[in-house]
């Protein structure tokens, strides 16, 4: 069997086993899931940039923020039905990243991470400054009427969670699809050894843009849907914490893998959970869990798993 | 033909090459002799625009390199090997010749072309390029170059660290390339690689071309390699 038979092979049945999970779970982590599902798009996002390109942002909190200020101030402002919202959620977040790395991507590594910070923290800022359009630091919610794509009513547990499917979906195959093609083979050619890939003709601005876009629209379309699938826009989701976030889903689930964002946040987003239900400083429990993954598994899991099994996992 | 008019060069404020001219013709294998911090490296970094030109310029037929990005002198026929090899470590024998082939569109003719010419990458199409031995690395590193289809081949050092039997293997296949009609540039120290496969050799120091000899005018014996070289 090849190697591309095998990576559709197992990324279709993880699909499978994911879609089948509504089925056995019960509404609680139904609901868990589906949001699980939604900050995995965000994370497959950020390792377009960071696992597979080497962009080590700390501003792809301003890209989701983009997506769901995108989509629910057409919706609070000017009535705009569901599905047109949710498409100019998804285009503010790639908008908003080429905007940025215009800019950011003149500088490289730790700068780089400051760049995007300090462009992170100046749309926080922003928000809060036009208070009266935005809702300032409480947000707004979005009406239950607005909340109908194609007639299902995302309020409701199972569209929700087939809603945040689809996307899922749609976007762990399209970043398979793109990973194995050949521009995700310069992708990481650029991450491994840009001055080489120059050599060979690559212009390294235009492929990190590119790449920088194609992790804001994911970004942006993960912020769409977390504010129409769960009814809730805020502040809170363009802070510091919303570009950590991703990053340790993907440092934890595997850099640079197309499964580990979501394994990442399963994991992550679980540990949070259990650990918030026993002690107010679960952010210790989370640091000494990274602590340890970073002695025993320095690539995450998948990352690992890759090295040192299968060879052949993208 | 790759023309240098008389260079300089260098980085920030350290000029390394200084009013440096020389030619590489098609056809033909132009070795470049030097000690260490001689500029040889910086000359090849120069043609291929990762180091500054301050004056001088550097013409392949009609194209001023010296006046383009990087990333645009590969695109006109320039193909560079570096010191190290550089390969892309977590991509394949064959995902790494497929980066080589994108940005010149060249297909599976030159892809054919550059197997024939190294056939142990073809066993090895699938293999992750960081576990090849160092030979196989080079050859590799070679190969993705020739994906461009070039005019003009700079290598640097590209028998640094190999055994002899990879060594007389890209010895060889400098030698097939050059009966294509390629300029191939070769940054090397050893005399007897120079003695077998140059055509021309020029001799590096202190940033300056100081002597181009003919092939045929050089012994192992040369005064040239006691006074340029040291050996």
């Amino acid at each position: 069997m090849s190697a591309g038979t095998k990576a559709w092979g197992l990324h279709l049945l993880v699909l499978a086993l994911v879609f089948l999970a509504q089925f056995v779970l019960p509404s609680y982590h139904a609901t868990n899931l589906a949001r699980i599902m939604v900050l995995a798009v965000f994370a497959m996002g950020y390792n377009l940039a960071f696992g597979y390109t080497g962009l080590l942002s700390l501003g792809h909190a301003l890209f989701f923020a983009a997506g769901l200020y995108g989509m629910g101030l057409p919706i609070w402002h000017l009535e705009v039905a569901a599905f047109p919202a949710l498409i100019l959620g998804l285009l503010a977040g790639g908008v908003m990243a080429g905007l940025v790395g215009i800019l950011a991507l003149r500088t490289a590594g730790v700068s780089f991470m400051i760049v995007t910070l300090m462009f992170a923290q100046a749309g926080y800022l922003t928000l809060l400054y036009l208070n009266s359009w935005t809702g300032g630091d409480e947000g707004f919610v979005v009406a239950r009427s607005a909340r109908v794509l194609f007639g299902f009513d995302l309020a409701s547990d199972t569209p929700r969670f087939i809603a945040a499917f689809v996307l899922f979906a749609a976007g762990l195959l399209l970043c398979l699809w793109l990973v194995r093609s050949p521009f995700g083979r310069v992708m990481v050619a650029m991450r491994e050894n840009e001055e080489r890939s120059r050599m060979l003709g690559y212009d390294p601005f235009r492929v990190k843009l590119i790449t920088l876009i194609l992790s804001g629209v994911y970004a942006g379309g993960a912020g769409a849907a977390y504010g129409l699938l769960f009814g809730y826009v805020g502040g809170s989701f363009a802070t510091i914490q919303y570009s950590i976030l991703p990053m340790l889903y993907v440092l934890l689930g595997g850099a640079g893998t197309v499964l580990g964002p979501f394994l990442g946040a399963l994991l992550m987003f679980y540990l949070i959970d259990i650990t918030s239900g026993y002690t107010d400083a679960y952010f210790f429990v989370v640091g000494a869990a990274l602590v340890a993954l970073v002695l025993f598994a320095p690539k995450g899991i998948l990352g690992s798993l890759r090295e040192r099994v299968l060879q052949w996992l993208p | 033909m790759l023309r240098v008019e008389g260079i300089t060069a260098g980085y920030g404020p350290v000029t390394v090459l200084r009013d440096l001219s020389f030619q590489a013709q098609p056809g033909q294998v132009t070795c470049i002799m030097g000690r260490n911090g001689a500029g040889k490296s910086t000359l090849m970094r120069a043609i291929m625009g990762l180091v500054p030109v301050q004056s001088g310029q550097i013409l392949l037929g009609d194209a001023a390199l010296h006046t383009l990005p990087a990333h645009k002198v590969p695109l006109h026929g320039v193909a560079y090997v570096p010191q190290g090899r550089r390969l892309f470590g977590p991509l394949t024998v064959a995902e790494n010749i497929d980066v080589g082939l994108l940005t010149r569109k060249k297909g599976l003719h030159r892809r054919e072309f550059v197997l024939d010419l190294f056939p142990r990458l073809r066993e090895r199409l699938d293999q992750v390029a960081s576990t090849l031995s160092g030979g196989e690395q080079q050859m590799l590193a070679i190969a993705r170059a020739l994906c461009l289809e070039p005019q003009v081949l700079l290598l640097d050092e590209p028998s640094e660290g190999l055994q002899p039997s990879m060594i007389s293997l890209i010895r060889e296949t400098v030698l097939r390339l050059r009966e294509t009609g390629l300029a191939t540039l070769l940054v090397e120290q050893r005399v007897d690689t120079v003695l077998r496969i140059a055509d021309k050799v020029a001799f590096m120091a202190h940033g300056r071309v100081e002597h181009v000899a003919e092939r045929a005018d050089l012994t192992a014996d040369s005064t040239l390699f006691q006074q340029f070289v040291g050996v």
